[in-house]
């Protein structure tokens, strides 16, 4: 039996990995990688508290259902975030995030 | 120790570390590898969590589908290694938030949730993807049309995002 609490801990130390992933990186495919580990915690955390709640069939199937469309839209995210990557290489030559500054005017 | 404490123990040190290796990594492309042990990792937990299911789609839509387009973009634009990386003392505001953050969660978890044991090992007819489906084939059936939708949409976006013009067409 492993507590419930570990494995939402195990969430939460993944999901502040990936938030300081998304402040200290400037590459922005990294930073990128880190919001999918944001993304998959959650995931880890639906699916604990889908197991607390394994006596009602219903509720489990409702968390699991939740992670399944949390990965189709992190799917569709990352198509069209990749693409606006790619976009930003073509004209700036760099995926820094610190030269993307052209919005401040 | 119960052995399932032990294996639990040894894989959430290996996300952990995963994670920290891919954020510390200068290459990208060993960031992306250690991406994909992680979401490896985490698949093991969610078949430990009686979800089969999702773990198997976690392997073939995290591991396979979106890692490898995340792979196939930095060969694409060669941006394996980026210089300027942070020193320690851009760093340590982020630090602290993310530490604050960690604190503050941590913090709730042991205030709030109950110590309920999650036996490691599931029933059959729990586990199994066909009550799953039906589920998603009857209540959740709106969501999941407009999921297939949003698919459409992402998929339709980012090709005509990445359209090279044809030079002069417009002319």
């Amino acid at each position: 039996m492993i507590p419930v609490n570990y494995y939402l801990t195990l969430s939460v130390v993944l999901f502040s990995m990936g938030a300081l992933g998304v402040l200290i990186r400037r590459n922005s495919l990294v930073v990128f990688m880190s919001i999918e580990l944001m993304l998959n915690a959650g995931n880890l955390a639906f699916v604990t508290f889908a197991k607390m709640h394994a006596a009602n069939l219903a509720a489990v199937h409702n968390g699991q259902i939740f992670v399944f469309f949390v990965m189709t839209v992190a799917a569709a995210e990352v198509a069209v975030g990749l693409a606006l990557i790619v976009l930003i290489f073509r004209k700036k030559q760099s995926i820094d995030l610190d030269q993307l500054t052209h919005l401040k005017g | 120790m119960t052995g399932e404490l032990f294996l639990f123990f040894i894989l959430a040190l290996t996300a952990v570390l995963t994670a920290v290796g891919m954020l510390t990594s200068r290459n990208a492309v060993y960031a992306a590898l250690f991406l994909v042990l992680n979401f490896a990792v985490v698949a093991v937990f969610y078949l430990m969590l009686g979800s089969p299911f999702i773990a198997l789609s976690q392997v073939t839509v995290y591991g396979g589908a979106i890692m490898v387009l995340f792979l196939f973009v930095i060969m694409l634009l060669g941006a394996e290694n980026i210089k300027a990386e942070v020193t320690l003392k851009k760093m340590w505001p982020a630090l602290v938030l993310s530490v604050t953050l960690l604190g503050l969660i941590i913090y709730m978890i042991v205030a709030k949730v109950p110590m309920v044991g999650l036996a490691a090992e599931t029933s059959v007819a729990d586990a199994a993807p066909k009550p799953l489906a039906v589920s998603l084939f009857s209540t959740y059936l709106l969501p999941f049309e407009i999921t297939s939708f949003l698919l459409l949409v992402a998929m339709v976006g980012a090709i005509v995002l990445t359209k090279q013009e044809k030079k002069g067409a417009g002319k």
